[in-house]
């Protein structure tokens, strides 16, 4: 009876491609939007992701998420360093300074002092010089899309030259030089990023008595991280995240005091509702028009479980094919995004909730259908 | 010699629809046997309960009321399941707007019957060929519904009714939508194929032309059997 109730769905060629769109957009939505916003979410902590040695992140108790700098006391640094358990203990300055640009406009950058000696949280990937040409005088290394775009030297047409190595900016009235540039992962604000020293972030920072934005802690071989973050916290006073905590965090902050997971909630629910207003009506429809058949081929013998099973295959059916083509095209679009701006991330759990999301609507499309036919007197047969 | 055994035997069938603001008596004290090897016509005016009583001996509706035996078996007393299953194995079903599953061939619309009793796929189209060659469909085993006449859908669904061998083929209106000569030869077929010692046919019908062809007419108004006409008998049109 397989055969027969596939036939019957594709027999109606301009049903069947109707029921397969609607759950191929429903399954579209329901997986490209929330992989924008779970790369727009990534993004929130990528800077803690691209640092990536440090074990521990130590910073002042109020901090909400990784932008949120509330500064510390350089004196913090040597506590920590301190306290049984920490191999090393690093301090990072993180702030918005400004830079000004050849034109006289001036671009907000994230300025990372890192540590003069170790050189610890710098970025992931050099792309040109080394990270150990931050030791060369006024040096700065500048992450590739900052470099190409919003620090790049503006030209008389709109364009931009893109900054090289040995360019200058200012940096709060302070003179950078270019020495590395470097490939980060974006950020939630998308603001060039701009690695230093830490004695010369201070610099360019303006003069404020706290300055310490992080103390990066690597542990000791061996040593619990969940303990020895209680430790820190219990003799510093001071917030201790291990970096997937601090991910999280921060990943909790923006989901709870930004709109971005309403709106891309309601995206989802709206695509949820209309795929399943199509499909659902579409396949009722199609049962519908079909009842004459379901009902012929009742009085002839076939059960209420044989005709049920047809109607579950046949949504088992165009709901794996909706998904598939839904989910194809998800993926079709974030590889033809993976250079451009658009914050994308797919990971496997998000085909599993699209996937849930389709099976939802066809189990209600079927479950419609399966009641009408169940419900279905043979005797229809006979009428005219 | 020994009469034929009875197909069907309903004593005083009631059947009433509850339409909600009213009941309506469909089928009101029938009382109707049918031999096997019998053809037997039930003919009346619109609303009469013809296709009830039909629908009755065929078991896909209950009497309210009285006793209907098919081949010996109390239909109303069946569970639903081995209702199924005798309808499945005894009864044939021919119908006034053919009812071919639009989407299959001519060949898999007859080997259905089959595939609902069990039988494999590819065995049930074979014996579907056999069957639509019996019928004078060789030619036209692939080609769907809609593209046979309305004469070539009839004989399908003659050969659906008839692959899986039942005993009681009914028929509702067979040639009302077909013109006198494709009715007539539909009729022939009905009679020469379908009919013999061991099957009973019961044809619901308007078409006067084709009242030559029953063993017995019987005349139904108001929910009754009014009467009952016996072979070569032409009944009032």
């Amino acid at each position: 009876m397989n055969h027969i109730a596939i036939k019957m769905l594709m027999g109606d060629r301009g049903k069947y491609l109707g029921i397969v769109m609607g759950l191929t957009f429903a399954s579209l939505i329901m997986t490209q939007q929330p992989a924008i916003f779970l790369g727009l979410m990534s993004r929130s902590y990528s800077f803690i992701s691209d640092v990536g040695l440090p074990d521990i992140w130590v910073m002042d108790e109020k901090v909400q998420f990784v932008d949120d700098i509330k500064p510390l006391q350089d004196t913090e640094l040597y506590r920590v360093r301190g306290i049984s358990g920490v191999e090393w203990a690093m301090p990072m300055y993180k702030g918005l300074l400004k830079a000004r640009l050849a034109d006289g406009t001036f671009q907000t950058c994230n300025v990372v002092g890192l540590d003069d000696a170790t050189l610890i949280g710098g970025p992931p990937v050099m792309l040109e010089g080394s990270i150990e040409d931050l030791r060369r005088s006024d040096g700065i290394i500048v992450d590739i899309d900052g470099a190409r775009d919003k620090l790049g030297k503006p030209t008389p047409g709109g364009e931009r030259i893109p900054l090289k190595i040995g360019d200058s900016v200012e940096l709060n009235d302070h003179r950078a030089i270019v020495v590395g540039i470097a490939k980060v992962t974006r950020t939630f604000q998308s603001q060039p990023v701009v690695y230093t020293t830490y004695s010369r972030a201070k610099n360019y920072a303006p003069k404020e008595r706290k300055l310490l934005s992080f103390v990066l802690v690597k542990a000791k071989q061996g040593q619990d991280l969940a303990e020895l973050t209680r430790r820190i916290r219990a003799t510093t006073g001071l917030a201790a995240y291990t970096g997937e905590a601090f991910k999280t965090l921060t990943y909790e902050y923006f989901m709870h005091n930004t709109g971005i997971p309403i709106n891309f909630g309601i995206s989802v629910l709206l695509g949820f509702i209309v795929g399943a207003a199509i499909a659902g009506q579409t396949f009722y429809n199609s049962t519908l028009e079909n009842l004459r058949q379901f009902g012929v081929l009742k009085a002839m013998g076939t059960s209420n479980w044989v005709l049920l099973r047809m109607i579950l295959l046949q949504a088992v059916l165009v709901g794996t094919i909706g998904y598939g083509l839904g989910v194809g095209l998800t993926a079709l679009f974030g590889y033809s995004m993976r250079n451009s701006i658009l914050a994308f991330k797919f990971p496997w759990q998000l085909l599993m909730f699209s996937g849930a999301g389709v099976s939802l609507i066809c189990i209600f499309a079927a479950l419609l259908s399966i009641i009408k036919v169940i419900r279905l007197e043979p005797a229809i047969v006979f009428k005219g | 010699m020994n009469p034929s055994p009875l197909a069907v035997r309903c004593q005083n069938v009631v059947k009433i629809y509850d339409t909600g603001d009213q009941k309506v008596t469909a089928l009101n004290g029938v009382n109707l046997e049918i031999a096997m090897g019998e053809l037997m016509m039930l003919v009346g005016p619109s609303g009469c309960g013809k296709t009830t009583l039909i629908s009755v001996i065929a078991g896909i509706l209950d009497q309210d009321d009285g006793y209907c035996e098919v081949f010996g078996e109390d239909l109303l007393s069946m569970s639903n399941q081995r209702k199924l299953n005798f309808r499945a194995r005894n009864i044939g079903f021919v119908f006034q707007a053919f009812n071919l599953l639009p989407a299959l061939t001519a060949a898999e619309n007859v080997s259905v019957p089959l595939i609902i009793n069990g039988m494999k796929r590819s065995d049930a189209e074979r014996k579907a060929v056999a069957v639509l060659e019996q019928v004078g469909l060789g030619a036209r085993v692939t080609a769907l519904p809609s593209e046979l006449s309305g004469g070539q859908q009839q004989r399908v669904a003659i050969a659906r009714a008839l692959i899986h061998s039942p005993r009681l083929i009914v028929c509702d209106e067979p040639t009302s939508s077909l013109d006198h000569e494709t009715g007539h030869n539909v009729m022939t077929l009905l009679k020469e194929v379908a009919l013999h010692k061991d099957r009973a046919l019961v044809i619901v019908t308007h078409d006067a032309r084709i009242f030559d062809f029953a063993d017995r007419i019987a005349e139904m108004d108001d929910g009754h059997i009014v009467g009952v006409k016996g072979a070569g008998l032409k009944a009032k049109g």
